[in-house]
């Protein structure tokens, strides 16, 4: 029994609409197996590779390089077993014919992150998911809730996964009372409590790292298991300059050179990340909430927090970039927990190794 | 996805959230509430094309309809300003400026100087400018070089929903007099737009898309046009680096050196009539400060210096197209036009 798959052009984020095709990985005629990189895309705010959803002989490739064509679009025909020339004439045919590019419009726009008032503070989170544990995702500083644009939706196959925008970042309110970690530990909690969930797993990056270390911290009894991305609270190390160079951008040109810090490869920062890293800064209130984290989080190039003792609370896990130029690698060292340090890559490890993170983080969760 | 409104209801929603932050800012123009002297139209106009409707009811005794004087109520607006309010006055065409050139060329312009700083005049002039309604001579113009001819004035022309909101505030905080230019066909087009209160810097440049190959520099509504232009300029293998300067006074003249040092070519869009431009002045900096960078002749894309004509056909021939900044960027790259 033979199987004819259709490859589309995924959808990366909320407002992702279309994709160039930078480079086919994979040859036609090619056996390529679930979970391979087949090609790259290219979007105005990021590029990535696309994963094959299914194994198979890539049959047809239908994108050319270059070209540029909406979310669900046709990429690549697929089969699994027999099938001749004249079957998958048919089935291009046929998707070309039924598809129509961004649905209608808002139907076609899925799910999307709701806003609730929480002690009289905006709060935006992203719910996708369900069943199993609820896994809970908490940003770094200066980030929001896109910074696991390549994770949620693929660790939401297993478990209700939620995203937040913590306070002062993305489309929560910006105003911070003290502007230290608990005030965003105890908001965690808060947003918890209003789903009413007992149990959590928590995975941070970076500030969101000493964020999950701080609320296992102050909530034992709420943590399954901590996964600690690239994370704060683990050393005495942190890249002053970087947060003090980030926090005082204010232009394109000051800010390029401190978003480039974080990738591996300084080609992700584009002109589109940018603008919306400064549409972000400009915001009212979030100036002064960045510079009340910053100064919550480190003196200079110290941190301000030791968390270490908490990580052996509960399982945990702790991945880094071997070239973080944020937050050394070496701060995993000695750290009662499974180790995963990737060679080569930076600080926005979530995102540039988003493949290999969600593997290993899916099966640390599945044992747990 | 953040939230997207019209360029209109931007500028609706900057005022809305300034007016209610700030209880110094106030609105004076004709027919900004609902056409002075007629009982029982309250809110019936909201402006000529109701940008400012809705607020009259929000705002009581601070929407201020003006009689049809503007000499009058622009005075009366940079003389509060002066005062410590932060009038934001509406010039329904800015083809009008002739009726009050002396309140904002002799005295709104000049205060700071001429009283050794002490003085600030935070007036915010809201006018329409630009050609293509099909409203002939005295209701077309563009005369954002006339504006920025000026020492002490501050002037913007935003091409988007995002910057029009964000340079409203900015201008609504700024203790300079700001001439607030807004293009009648972008009234409608629709973007994404924070809801919550953000300010766009002025002499910020914004580039809307990287290119190697040659630097197109405009603002306001040929934005558009040079966007589409380069899009189509990249499907023959030339990339155009587009920057929108936002405010044309001040100049974000490092934005425009940097990019032209980059490309080595540089074309000027100006919905302009051309002597003493935009587009003039852009090319003569770029000829003084980066000439040994440039691989070719500098080209401009401009209105010709007549009025703006009554006639459709030849409105449409005036306003300048993608076509021909198309054909500019061919000429100074040296290739032949795509047939």
């Amino acid at each position: 029994m033979s199987q004819i798959h259709t490859l589309t052009m995924p959808k990366w984020g909320l407002s992702m609409t279309e994709g160039r095709i930078d480079t086919w990985l994979k040859r036609e005629g090619e056996q390529i197996n679930k979970g391979d990189e087949v090609l790259d895309v290219e979007t105005d705010k990021i590029s990535s590779s696309v994963e094959a959803p299914f194994s198979g002989v890539l049959r047809r490739l239908i994108a050319q390089p270059d070209e540029t064509l909406p979310v669900g679009a046709l990429l690549a025909v697929v089969v699994e077993g027999e099938a001749d020339e004249a079957e998958i004439d048919a089935v291009v045919q046929r998707f070309q014919a039924e598809f129509v590019p961004g649905g209608d419009g808002e139907q076609d726009s899925g799910p999307a992150p709701q806003k609730i008032d929480l002690g009289g503070r905006t709060l935006r989170y992203f719910d996708l998911g369900e069943g199993g544990t609820p896994l809970l995702l908490v940003h770094g500083f200066g980030g929001d809730l896109n910074n696991w644009l390549f994770n949620h939706q693929a660790l939401a196959a297993e478990r209700r996964v939620i995203a937040l925008d913590l306070p002062g970042h993305g489309e929560s309110g910006k105003a911070l009372q003290r502007g230290d970690l608990d005030e965003l530990s105890q908001t965690v909690i808060a947003l918890l409590d209003h789903l009413d969930i007992q149990h959590a797993h928590l995975a941070g990056h970076s500030m969101g790292g000493a964020v999950s270390l701080n609320l296992a911290r102050l909530a034992p009894q709420r943590v399954r298991t901590l996964t600690l991305i690239a994370s704060a609270g683990l050393g005495r190390e942190i890249n002053g300059d970087y947060l003090q160079g980030f926090v005082d951008a204010s232009n394109r040109n000051a800010l390029k050179p401190q978003l480039t810090q974080l990738f591996s490869d300084p080609g992700l920062v584009t002109r589109q990340m940018l603008e919306d890293m400064l549409k972000f800064k400009r915001l009212e209130g979030v100036d002064s909430a960045l510079r009340q984290l910053a100064a919550a989080l480190a003196d200079g190039g110290v941190q301000r927090h030791d968390l270490r003792a908490v990580v052996a609370q509960q399982p945990s896990l702790v991945i880094w970039g071997a070239a973080d130029a944020i937050i050394p690698a070496s701060h995993a060292e000695g750290l009662p927990a499974e180790v995963e340090i990737l060679p080569g890559q930076g600080h926005m490890v979530q995102m540039e190794a988003a493949e290999r993170i969600n593997q290993r983080l899916a099966a640390f969760l599945a044992s747990h | 996805m953040a939230r997207k409104i019209s360029y209109q209801q931007a500028i609706n929603e900057a005022l809305a959230q300034e007016m209610r932050r700030d209880s110094s800012v106030f609105i004076i123009g004709e027919d900004v509430a609902g056409g002075a002297g007629a009982p029982g139209e309250e809110d019936a106009w909201g402006g000529v094309l109701g940008v400012t409707k809705g607020l009259y009811k929000q705002f009581p005794g601070r929407v201020l309809d003006a009689p049809l004087s503007e000499i009058g109520y622009v005075g009366a607006a940079v003389g509060a300003a002066t005062q410590g309010l932060r009038p934001v006055c509406e010039l329904m065409f800015v083809d009008f400026a002739g009726c009050c050139l002396d309140q904002i060329l002799n005295q709104a312009a000049k205060f700071r100087y001429m009283f050794g700083g002490k003085a600030v005049t935070p007036l915010v002039m809201r006018t329409m400018v630009g050609a293509g309604l099909r409203a002939a001579a005295q209701h077309s113009q563009m005369l954002t070089s006339l504006w920025t001819h000026i020492p002490g004035l501050k002037v913007v022309c935003p091409s988007s929903p995002y910057d029009a909101k964000g340079l409203l505030i900015q201008a609504i905080r700024d203790n300079d007099p700001v001439i607030f230019c807004e293009h009648k066909l972008l009234y409608s087009m629709q973007g994404e737009v924070p809801e919550e209160l953000y300010t766009v810097p002025f002499g910020e440049a914004n580039y809307l898309r990287d290119g190697d190959d040659i630097t197109l520099v405009t603002y306001g509504r040929m934005v558009h046009l040079a966007m589409e232009a380069a899009a189509n300029l990249a499907r023959q293998g030339i990339d155009c680096e587009v920057l929108d300067l936002r405010t044309t006074s001040p100049l974000d003249e490092d934005s425009i050196l940097e990019s032209v040092e980059k490309t080595g070519r540089l074309v000027v869009i100006d919905e302009a009539n051309p002597r003493c431009s935009m587009a003039t002045d852009i090319s003569a900096l770029v000829a003084q400060k980066a000439f040994a960078a440039l691989k070719g002749p500098i080209e401009m894309v401009t209105a010709p210096h007549t009025p703006v004509p009554f006639s459709d056909a030849l409105e449409d021939l005036y306003i300048p197209t993608a076509a021909k900044i198309e054909a500019a960027v061919h000429k100074v790259i040296g290739a032949r036009s795509a047939a």
